[in-house]
């Protein structure tokens, strides 16, 4: 099963909308709820990111027999440092998206700590995937 | 050996909301929802990653994404602090979902305190 959002930058009403769909999904599916929970903040966060920090981009997520891959493309900006994204704390937040409870420089590791397999790449000036990958 | 039985009494939100005298704001068709601990915390990422199935999230913020969270992570209901109010789509957002948002006018310390001792007694 394929399932597609496109994310608008800016958009934080919208944000959470992903990880609710599919969420109903792997419910329906009578995955382990241990597992849903993970992947539910996985997809949450990284929704989050593409609102708070990109130019907009979209999500797809593959959901077979025995696993879940989500990949999240975006247009832009980039990250110049990815390890130091990575970094618990680190934020390249603005004050509003701050004061909104976001950009703690939480996502990224908790995108790490919810997910199997996690793939980040990313091009300063083109954009930024993020993949990863839920065994069930 | 001595085996000893606690007694698990199961605590619903509408004994808190009868307890601490919240605010109810909407969702009320979730006041029967079980609560079986708490989080406290402002930053969405850290209630994102650490609170747990069947919490009471106390906070000061309002606006919709307070729900989105809530909802993903089955948390039993929210608490505002020092009078706040939920904005409109926040509210239509916890109807929806049929998880309460309460109100309170103390502030985080106190209303957290109670809430602890209520569950931990």
């Amino acid at each position: 099963m394929k399932m597609e959002f496109d994310i608008a930058s800016g958009d934080f009403k919208k944000a959470g909308r992903a990880s609710s769909q599919i969420k109903k999904v792997l419910k329906q599916l009578q995955v382990d709820p241990k597992i849903i929970k993970r992947i539910v903040v996985a997809i949450y966060e990284a929704e989050v990111n593409i609102v708070a920090h990109s130019f907009g981009g979209k999500l797809t997520a593959h959901i077979n027999g025995n696993s879940i891959e989500v990949t999240l493309t975006d247009n832009g900006p980039g990250i110049k440092d990815i390890e130091q994204a990575m970094q618990e704390g680190f934020s390249t937040a603005s004050k509003e998206v701050r004061d909104m409870g976001f950009g703690a420089g939480m996502g990224l590791p908790n995108i790490r700590k919810n997910t199997d397999e996690l793939n980040v790449t990313s091009e300063w000036g083109v954009g930024t995937t993020v993949w990863f990958r839920n065994q069930f | 050996m001595q085996t000893v039985i606690k007694e698990e009494v199961e605590m619903k939100v509408s004994d808190l909301v009868e307890k601490f005298g919240l605010k109810v704001f909407s969702g009320e068709d979730g006041l029967d929802r079980e609560v079986t601990g708490g989080y406290v915390s402002d930053l969405l990422s850290d209630v994102m990653g650490n609170a747990g199935e069947g919490d009471v999230w106390i906070t000061l913020q309002t606006h919709q994404n307070v729900m989105a969270i809530a909802s993903l992570k089955d948390l039993a209901a929210v608490i505002l602090v020092k009078d706040r109010e939920p904005e409109e789509d926040t509210l239509e957002h916890s109807n929806d979902e049929s998880i309460p948002i309460l109100g309170t006018n103390r502030q985080t310390f106190e209303i957290a305190g109670k809430l602890y001792n209520v569950l931990n007694q």
